[in-house]
């Protein structure tokens, strides 16, 4: 589908990330493979944000590895979506357009055009993107993301500040992303949604990776006693 | 009072000194802080941006030159384009491209100063998108200029003020030569000490109009720029 190789599998081998005295992740492997969803869930603090960090390439480990494709260095297959998505100053198409390299104006114009669609941000096509609700904002953050054609997403609590209405228009666009055989790597602390979304579930206590398994098998028999615990609704320190 | 309306008489009585000392006053601000801003900008956004050895004392010393004494840029000035001086070869002494350059020396401390905090307060907030989104260097130091563009404005505003309202500088690179390199300031300094109040008068009233009208089209690009740009 793409040119050029693909980031997929990303392989973290003992990856660990201090910042001074505080260990954020503690020796955690994992394998991303093609497939569905990724979800990353555990309590606030758990080290699920610095995970997709540290697969996006945005911070280093501080030691273990990790390797995208086989390589030791990220190649531009991954894209990334932030809790609090920041906007340029211009309107929802020239914040696609800013991550359009290339291509003739009607070419990047008729991406633009697909891309709003896709996102049911058509018609806001002119609008300041700063001037959007939040729902739209992260609506319009996909979209910039997708327009990298991605062979990974990485999600960033995507949904934590959005009204249910907002957050099941997000929720759709990451279930056809998935279906169109984009990878989804997601962090959350919503069960509900976890649950909605995932294909597998990495459960993340104090920076540890505690469970890894199929969403099917981590909320019908949860392997450790934490992951029960926080599915029970009790609190996990 | 009189003086006062003497001095509106002259504004509207068209007449062609006092016109030729506004443009030229005009000029010279709006070239200086144009080269300032075409060398201060960059320079702004690489301070922001970059991380070396001796960052925060050149940080702290834009800073402070902000405050800069203008008769001591003017002096240093002149005895650079001085014919005994490195740059006497030049032979721009008493013209207005001397005072340009002394003024845009004397407000690039402000725009590197000020787009400066601008652009590290703005890539506070874009660097993980911006990263994210695999830009480039160069293409980093673009967007945040541009998206920064109406926090830079009021940056060349600050510029502009401190230029147009000089004196010391231009006396000194400019000789304040009737009909060649007399500005507003500098007319309105000899003027008052010659006791011609209602042309010194004239000037100030059409200065402060000027400053005025520069700062109201800059706020009106501003808010329409922010509805448009949000």
């Amino acid at each position: 589908m793409h040119a050029g190789m693909s980031d997929l599998p990303i392989h973290i081998d003992q990856a660990s990330v201090r910042a001074g005295d505080v260990t954020i992740l503690d020796g955690v492997s994992l394998a991303i493979a093609p497939g569905k969803p990724t979800i990353l869930v555990g309590p606030n603090g758990s080290g699920k944000s610095t995970l997709i960090r540290l697969c996006m390439g945005l911070i280093e480990a501080s030691s273990g590895r990790i390797t995208w494709g086989g390589r030791n260095n990220q190649g531009e297959r991954c894209a990334m979506v932030f809790q609090r998505p920041v906007m340029l100053r211009r309107t929802a198409a020239a914040n696609i357009d800013f991550v359009l390299a290339s291509g003739s104006r009607s070419a990047r114009d008729e991406r633009i055009a697909q891309l709003l669609k896709q996102v049911g941000l058509e018609r806001l096509r002119d609008r300041p993107a700063r001037r959007l609700s939040g729902g739209e904002q992260q609506r319009l953050a996909l979209a910039r993301a997708l327009a990298l054609n991605p062979d990974v997403l990485f999600l960033d609590e995507p949904t934590a500040s959005l009204d249910p209405a907002a957050t099941k228009a997000v929720e759709d666009i990451i279930r056809s992303t998935s279906d169109a055989g984009i990878k989804i790597v997601m962090a959350t602390h919503d069960l509900g949604q976890a649950r909605r979304l995932a294909g597998d579930i990495a459960f993340l206590v104090r920076g540890k990776l505690t469970e890894y398994s199929t969403s099917e098998a981590f909320f019908t028999s949860p392997a450790t006693p934490q992951a029960a615990a926080f599915l029970r609704g009790d609190l996990v320190l | 009072m009189s003086e006062g309306a003497n001095a509106f008489d002259l504004i509207f009585s068209g007449e062609a000194k006092l016109y030729s000392i506004v443009a030229l006053s005009l000029y010279v601000s709006v070239c200086a802080v144009a080269l300032a801003a075409f060398v201060g900008f960059p320079l702004g956004a690489f301070l922001a941006l970059s991380r070396f050895p001796g960052r925060s004392v050149l940080v702290v010393t834009m800073n402070a030159f902000m405050g800069l004494p203008p008769v001591v840029v003017g002096l240093v000035v002149f005895l650079l384009l001085s014919r005994s001086g490195p740059l006497g070869h030049w032979g721009i002494l008493f013209t207005p491209r001397a005072m340009i350059i002394a003024q845009a020396l004397l407000v690039l401390p402000i725009i590197v100063a000020l787009s400066r905090q601008t652009i590290e307060d703005l890539w506070e907030e874009y660097r993980d998108e911006l990263n994210a989104m695999r830009v480039g260097p160069v293409r980093c130091v673009v967007t945040l200029l541009w998206d920064g563009r109406f926090s830079l404005m009021t940056t060349l505003l600050a510029g502009f003020g401190r230029a147009s309202a000089e004196v010391g500088t231009v006396i000194l690179v400019g000789g304040n030569i009737d009909g060649f390199t007399r500005t507003m300031t500098t007319a309105i300094a000899l003027e008052t000490s010659k006791g011609d109040l209602p042309l010194a008068m004239g000037l100030g009233v059409v200065l402060i109009t000027i400053v005025l009208a520069i700062n109201a089209m800059a706020w009106g690009v501003r808010r329409v720029g922010e509805l448009r740009a949000g």
